[in-house]
Formats: structure tokens, C-alpha cells, sequence
């Protein structure tokens, strides 16, 4: 059986439900407009900030803002891809289809990240420039320093969040589970560990937190003990786990 | 061909299915045949490699399922007419199982045709109905065009043109060559449909033999005898002169007799030199459904109880029976009684199609009139 043909199947499979078109374009409408709102308010809050505060203003990560909520989208997008196949039962004639199991699941998750990051890379993109052209005269130019390199680590971070998410879903198998788990996991409780003093020592090495980094330009000397393509690192570190997870639990366990 | 070697499967504490071995053999449809939960499905996910058995292993051709080269261009399975993500089209749903074996996207719009889908192909499939469903599923398990065929409970929810259109196609495909088995839970369509039936009941064989040697085992033949009503005396002479010519009587529950042993023009002389009028004398077999449920029926998991309503239920309120009389007078009276009144309607021309060669001559009146 060739990885081609299981890929095309993926392809059709994905194109094929309108979730896909909603997922998708709800994490690219929430990045971008909620990240150009908060461009909008620092521009006009810019001259009540402190001098340090203005200092460490940094113009590409606050466009990004929307991020966080925008995410969430993406999360669900990647749960749906494949826990879809087993709430619908669809699972039973896909693997009857391709028994090589292995091969079944990279085709799905290459095919779903792929276009993710096909979606994730173009919304960074549009959520940089029309963040700056909304922030003015504070704006950041994408030819400054480390600005490239933070917008496409935007649709980096979008396209890892998915693929996360992938992976869990095929461990858990539930998309109610996977998203019960999922959602208030990177809404809340990972902000909180990242940010709460007592526990950030751990709590920055969760993988949103990490993968944040990329997205920042101007790098803070108390900030965390990982670059920016360090930060990534950790992040597909989780991404490798999940997805490994995820493979043994679909090895393993009868469908 | 398909071949299970003491196939066994448990979850947990519950074993599913228990030391099975069979073989399936090309050319014929093969019926399996067992109540609900008895281990069917689980059987047929066995043989495609979704679930591994606990002992044993079951081969198609001699190979494991995962050993198969292109899986779905020698066997294919409909397992689950619902298995379908609702908000895809029927197109698009066949159209990805296709790309995943290389068949081309032509061969789609050939398989829609076959179980006539092609009006509805670019509808969502969650507006369909069962019978739309299990038509799709057929049609999922014939796109690879393979030797091998599996059908879990095809005719679920079908119309009777369906379900007739599921028998030819089943008859066609063995016609061809290929190996059909086919599960139910119906005894009376695998009786027109099955060359040959596997019998399980709580996950365990039964039966493994043809259909006219299951017809033969197990269909007893018997006459229907009934003297006029309200005359007990010629009732009892009967009785006493048929079990004196040595006849086996058995009373049925609206007042005829079942009497074994004796030929029909035997029973009749009897009758005369006993001076006692007849009725009806009928011959009749014992329906295969009756034989089957006879022969699982230590074996059905799902058994209903008499419904006791809590004490809810005032008889002379709502007028019903109670519950405890109906109960009583038997499994189906009124099949009996409208079985009686017309003797001689034992085989209505079967609206539902070209029954199968030898089992529909052994159907029996109630059988039909169900």
C-alpha cells in the first residue's frame, strides 16, 4: 500500500466535512482580529505605560495576543480529525481498508498538519501585518531583527498546537474526553502554571508555554532558561510524546 | 476462503467468543446465524484484523488480514451501516475509502449505481435512512471488487425490495466465484438466501451444515388436525383412536391437534373408522425459525421479562387484559388461529421475491403469516 495513496484518502477525508472549514477559519478570524484589537488599545494605552514597560515593548507579540483564544480552534480542528473516526465508527472500515496501523496514522496527522500549517503560516502572517498597521507609529517592520522568525514561528506554534492535539485525541479516542481535557487545560490551567511564580519553575516547560517563546522578539533577562527555537524544541518534544502515545494506543488496542 | 481455528476472544471477565472453528468456502453464501450478542460481529472483526483473538487465529486464503497485500482488493466488509462521518457525502465517503487501495474514482460512481445511490450521491449521509445507509455500506464493500465479501446484518433496515435486491446480489456474488458469508440474526432470510449456515450462540458452535441438511434435521413434518368445535367427545375419541394407531397427539393452543407418526390418508381412515368428522387435516413443517430458536434458545442473552408496570396498570380503567392472562395463553395466538382459518394459503405468492430453491417449500403457514 503506498503512503501516496492512504495520504490522498486523508486529504479527501479532511476536505470532505465542513468542521474542517469552520475549525480552521475560527482560529485564523479569532488570532487575527482579537490580536489587531489589542494593537488598537497598546496603541492608544502607549504613552500611559512606565518607561521600562515602554522599553520592553514589543510590537510583534503583542499582534499575537489573540493567540491564546485563537488556538483553542486549532485544538479543536486536531481533535476532530481523528477522534472522528472512531464516534463515527468510520475507524473499523479505515483500518479494514489499511491494516498497517502506523501508516494509517501518519497519513492522517501528515495530511491534517499540513494543511494546519498551511493555515497557521498565513495567519500569523496576516495577524503580524494588520496587528502593526493598527499599532502605528509603534509598529514593528518584518526586516527587523528576529521578526521573521517570530511570524513564521507563529504558524509553527498553530501547527504544533494541532498536531498536539492529534496525538491526544488518538490516545483518548473521545473527542468529548480530548476536548474536556484539552480546552480548559491551555485556556487556563497552563497559563496559571506559567505565570504563577510558585510554580513556574515547572509550569514554562509546558508546551504552549515554551512554544510562546517563539513568537517574542524582545527577550526579557528574567525570562525563562530556553531561546526561542529552544522553547519550540520542548514544544515538539510534547508533540513527539503525544503522538507516540497515540500510535501505541492505536497499535495496541482492538478498534 | 475463509478458515477460523479455535478462534477465542474475551473482554476482561465476558468471553465473547469461545474456541470457533469453521470454514468458509467460495462459490456458496454462507449464513451466520445467532441471536444478538452472541459473538457475530466480533467474529467478523476478527477475520478483517480489527480485533486480535485471545487464542486461536483466523486466515482468509491463508493469510492474516494484515498480511494481505492491498486488504480491500481481496476482501470487503460492510460492518456497520452508521460507521459513516454524517456531515461527508456518500461520494466523498466512498471516494477516500478508494483512494486508500488505488481504486480509481470512477470505480465510485460505478458502485453507486449498483445499490442506487447515484441520486443521493452528493447528499450528506446523516440525512439518510438505515436502508440508504446499509446500501452505502454495500457499496463500501464492493469498491475494490474483491473475492472475499463480509456483511454484517445487510438487510437491517431495508424495504422488502431491498432486502430482495441484498439476496440476488449475495446469490450473484457466490454465482461469481467469491466467498459471501453473511450474518443474521434471521433465521427465516437465511433460509433464502444461505447455501450453507454457521450457527453460534453465546459464542459458541452450534451448527456448521447446509441448508437443506439444517432443513432436514430440524424441520419435523406433522399434520394439523381439527374436529368440530364445541364437540368434546369426538375430540377425545380422536384422540384416543390416533395414539391407539400409534400416532403422537399433541393439543394446540385453539383447539387442533398436532399429531406425528402417522400419514396424512392414515389419520383420515382413522378418523372414519372412528366415526368422527373432520375438520381440517393439513400437513405442515416445522418452521426453521422454530428449530433455530429451539436450538439457541439456552443461548440468548437478551431475554425479555413479563412487564409488571410497577403496579401502575388498572385493568379496568384502560380496558386492556391484564398482563398476566396475555402472558399465559401462549407465544402467538393469533398466528395459530389465522393459520387455521386458511389451510390451504400456505404459500401466498412471496411479494418479497424469488425465494431460494429448496428452503421455501419447507416454510411453513406461520412462518408466512408472521
Amino acid at each position: 500500500m503506498a503512503a501516496a495513496q492512504v495520504l490522498q484518502s486523508e486529504w479527501t477525508k479532511i476536505r470532505s466535512v465542513r468542521s474542517t472549514v469552520w475549525t480552521l477559519g475560527l482560529a485564523a478570524v479569532v488570532t487575527s482580529a482579537l490580536g489587531g484589537l489589542i494593537s488598537v488599545l497598546s496603541r492608544n494605552r502607549f504613552d500611559e505605560l512606565s518607561a521600562s514597560e515602554q522599553l520592553r515593548f514589543d510590537a510583534t507579540y503583542i499582534s499575537f495576543a489573540g493567540m491564546g483564544l485563537g488556538q483553542l480552534a486549532m485544538i479543536v480542528f486536531g481533535v476532530l480529525v481523528v477522534s472522528n473516526e472512531y464516534s463515527t465508527g468510520m475507524i473499523r472500515a479505515s483500518l479494514a481498508a489499511v491494516p498497517q496501523r502506523g501508516l494509517f496514522l501518519a497519513s492522517k496527522i501528515t495530511a491534517a498538519a499540513l494543511l494546519a500549517f498551511v493555515i497557521g503560516l498565513a495567519t500569523s502572517f496576516v495577524t503580524f501585518f494588520l496587528g502593526q498597521a493598527l499599532l502605528g507609529p509603534y509598529r514593528a517592520s518584518i526586516s527587523d531583527p528576529g521578526v521573521l522568525r517570530a511570524v513564521v514561528g507563529g504558524g509553527l506554534y498553530m501547527t504544533l498546537i494541532a498536531v498536539f492535539s492529534m496525538g491526544v485525541a488518538a490516545m483518548l479516542r473521545s473527542p468529548v474526553l480530548a476536548l474536556g481535557i484539552l480546552m480548559p487545560f491551555f485556556f487556563l490551567i497552563s497559563n496559571v502554571l506559567g505565570n504563577v511564580p510558585a510554580t513556574k519553575e515547572v509550569g514554562q516547560y509546558l508546551p504552549d508555554q515554551a512554544g510562546t517563546k517563539i513568537m517574542q522578539v524582545v527577550q526579557l533577562p528574567d525570562d525563562a532558561p530556553y531561546g526561542p527555537w529552544g522553547g519550540l524544541a520542548i514544544m515538539a518534544a510534547w508533540v513527539a510524546a503525544a503522538l507516540l502515545g497515540g500510535f501505541l494506543t492505536l497499535r495496541r488496542r482492538d478498534a | 476462503m475463509i478458515e477460523a481455528v479455535g478462534l477465542t476472544k474475551r473482554y476482561g471477565a465476558k468471553t465473547a467468543v469461545h474456541n470457533l472453528s469453521f470454514r468458509v468456502r467460495p462459490g456458496i453464501v454462507t449464513g451466520f446465524l445467532g441471536p444478538n450478542g452472541s459473538g457475530k460481529s466480533t467474529t467478523m472483526r476478527m477475520i478483517l484484523g480489527l480485533d486480535e483473538p485471545t487464542h486461536g487465529h483466523v486466515t482468509i486464503g491463508g493469510l492474516h488480514f494484515r498480511q494481505l497485500a492491498n486488504a480491500p482488493r481481496q476482501v470487503g466488509a460492510l460492518l456497520d451501516a452508521k460507521a459513516v462521518h454524517g456531515g461527508r457525502s456518500a461520494r466523498n465517503h466512498l471516494l477516500c475509502l478508494a483512494q486508500l487501495s488505488g481504486i480509481p474514482a470512477g470505480r465510485v460512481d460505478e458502485v453507486l449505481g449498483v445499490v442506487g445511490l447515484q441520486g443521493v450521491a452528493g447528499k450528506r449521509s446523516k440525512s439518510f435512512s438505515l436502508g440508504m445507509g446499509q446500501r452505502l455500506g454495500i457499496a463500501a464493500a464492493l469498491l475494490g471488487d474483491p473475492q472475499v465479501l463480509l456483511f454484517d446484518e445487510p438487510v437491517n433496515g431495508l424495504d422488502p425490495e431491498g432486502i430482495l435486491w441484498v439476496r440476488n446480489l449475495m446469490k450473484q456474488l457466490a454465482a461469481e466465484g467469491r466467498t459471501v458469508f453473511v450474518s443474521s440474526h434471521l433465521m427465516s432470510e437465511m433460509a433464502l438466501t444461505a447455501d450453507h449456515l454457521i450457527v453460534i450462540g453465546r459464542g459458541q458452535l452450534l451448527a456448521d451444515m447446509s441448508v437443506q441438511e439444517f432443513i432436514a434435521r430440524n424441520s419435523a413434518s406433522f399434520a394439523r388436525v381439527r374436529t368440530p368445535d364445541g364437540n368434546d367427545g369426538e375430540r377425545e375419541k380422536l384422540t384416543a383412536a390416533l395414539t391407539a394407531a400409534g400416532g403422537e397427539v399433541h393439543s394446540e393452543p385453539d383447539g387442533a391437534f398436532r399429531v406425528t407418526g402417522l400419514p396424512l390418508p392414515r389419520i383420515s381412515d382413522v378418523a372414519h373408522a372412528a366415526q368422527v368428522r373432520l375438520w381440517e387435516l393439513s400437513p405442515h413443517h416445522a418452521s426453521l425459525e422454530e428449530a433455530y430458536m429451539g436450538m439457541t434458545q439456552g443461548a440468548v442473552d437478551y431475554r425479555a421479562t413479563t412487564d409488571p408496570r410497577a403496579g401502575l396498570h388498572v385493568p379496568h380503567v384502560t380496558g386492556e387484559p391484564p398482563t398476566a392472562g396475555r402472558a399465559a395463553t401462549g407465544l402467538r395466538p393469533d398466528a395459530h388461529r389465522a393459520g387455521a382459518q386458511q389451510p390451504g394459503q400456505a404459500h401466498p405468492p412471496a411479494a418479497a421475491g424469488a425465494p431460494g430453491p429448496t428452503a421455501r417449500d419447507h416454510r411453513d403457514s406461520e412462518d408466512e403469516q408472521r
